[in-house]
């Protein structure tokens, strides 16, 4: 992939978002990998979780609100309690995924799931299913 | 003193079997709990966001319901509810100003809180204020021959300064277990993370998880998958008749809350073990082991 870096998009109001929202350094990664290597949910993503914190770093906003992998997290925490420079990489997938959220983009539409789908499973996993993907 | 008890949501109908199983083993060893009074639903997951205050009023608020009871700490028996109220408690306590906006916010509490309550998991209370020792005493049936793997999943163990237990290899339950009379196996999966809430809109997603999670229990010699967390039960017990359906030479095992094991070891009667919520039938390796009737 073509990735054109330019100080306008690693200085653009996408990633200052992400920064205020997650409150995390993105600078502070430099790419060791830990992360991606202890997610359980890696097989199902098609941008890394050290992928995602580069990305963010660079600025590319379209790939990052595009991608199916912050909707793929499920929040864990491996990768934070691994990350050797203390970045909280779930915060700042969390913060992506708010970012849409807060545009009522939700991810999981409610009126759309079926009776069985939502009667067959107990209301944890409702009410923290909706927490995450709905606004 | 009475123990002040959250249940949360869950454990009032799918996870029955966890709240009825914890109850009976508590009055065998003694101890007095009382449900919380007007308890609300912790919201299950903890706001990653900075600037989210709005959904740590709903863990908040219990926290006050605990006061009202005049106590300082609460027990949570769900792992999730655990990490939600105990995170949202750390959170208000380093941070005064969110703390001083939530209690605006609820300004028609009578108590303000001042972040001073404890919360606490049923495994801590059974290891630190109990003892493992006590409920060795009062043991009538021991698990004996009882192969189990220990789950931990997520919740109870990350993040750091939240769980109570060595973040990559907990051995709490194991503890309880050995203490039970049972025998914990090697179980490399025990905090890998069982896809959660994903089970609603992507179940295809847990059946890869649970068909890695429970062979690797199968593999090592498991009667039995030990849990703490309903969604975790949900995912690992449930979701099973799934992961069958995409791989067919797939084995089942049963999943059992920690507390119905305690129960069972404590002598309870079957009506708290409630295995009519289970997808997976514990009750023929339990017989099988002469541990019911
Ligand atoms: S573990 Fe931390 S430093 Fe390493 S790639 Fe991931 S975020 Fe970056
Ligand atoms: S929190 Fe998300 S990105 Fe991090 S390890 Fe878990 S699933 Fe992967
Ligand atoms: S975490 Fe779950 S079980 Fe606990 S109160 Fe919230 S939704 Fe209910
Ligand atoms: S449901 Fe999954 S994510 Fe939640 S505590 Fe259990 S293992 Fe962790």
């Amino acid at each position: 992939m073509r990735i054109n870096i330019s100080r306008k998009n690693i200085k653009n109001s996408f990633v200052e978002k992400i920064i205020e929202i997650s409150g995390q350094n993105l600078l502070h990664c430099y790419q060791c990998g830990k992360c991606s290597a202890g997610c359980p949910a890696v097989s199902e993503m098609d941008i890394l979780p050290n992928q995602i914190i580069r990305f963010a770093q660079l600025g590319l906003k379209e790939e990052l609100l595009k991608s199916k992998s912050i909707w793929i997290c499920a929040s864990c925490m491996t990768c934070n309690a691994r990350c050797p420079k203390g970045i909280n990489i779930a915060e700042v997938i969390e913060a992506i995924r708010l970012i849409l959220l807060r545009k009522r983009e939700d991810h999981v539409q409610i009126e759309k799931l079926s009776d069985d789908e939502k009667t067959e499973v107990p209301p944890i996993a409702l009410v923290s299913n909706f927490r995450k993907f709905t606004s | 003193m009475k123990i002040s008890y959250y249940p949360g949501c869950t454990l009032k109908n799918n996870a029955k079997n966890f709240e009825d199983s914890a109850l009976c083993s508590l009055k065998t060893l003694g101890v007095e709990v009382e449900e919380l009074h007007r308890w609300n639903c912790c919201g299950t997951v903890f706001s990653l966001a900075t600037d989210d205050l709005i959904h740590h009023v709903a863990p908040i608020r219990n926290l006050i319901r605990v006061k009202e009871a005049k106590n300082d700490s609460v027990m949570t028996l769900c792992a999730m509810c655990y990490n939600t109220l105990k995170r949202a408690n750390e959170r208000v306590k380093s941070d005064p100003e969110s703390l001083q906006k939530i209690n605006d916010f609820m300004y028609r509490e009578d108590i303000t809180y001042k972040a001073d309550v404890k919360v606490l998991h049923l495994l801590e209370i059974l290891k630190n204020d109990i003892s493992f020792k006590k409920i060795s005493e009062k043991i009538s049936k021991p698990l004996n021959n009882l192969k189990v793997a220990s789950y931990y999943g997520c919740m109870l163990v990350r993040p750091e300064g939240i769980g109570f237990d060595d973040i990559e290899n907990p051995v709490i339950l194991d503890e309880l277990m050995q203490i039970l009379g049972a025998s914990p196996v090697d179980f490399p999966y025990k905090v890998e993370c069982c896809g959660a809430y994903q089970t609603v809109d992507k179940p295809e997603i847990i059946v890869e998880r649970t068909h890695a999670i429970v062979d690797s229990a199968r593999n090592n010699g498991a009667d039995i998958i030990i849990v703490s967390c309903p969604l975790c039960a949900f995912n690992l017990d449930h979701r099973q008749k799934e992961t069958l359906k995409k791989y067919p030479e797939f084995k089942h095992i049963p999943v059992l809350y920690f507390t119905q094991a305690l129960a069972i070891a404590l002598g309870c009667p079957k009506e708290s073990l409630r295995f009519d919520l289970h997808y997976v039938d514990p009750k023929p390796i339990l017989k099988e082991k002469g541990l019911i009737s």
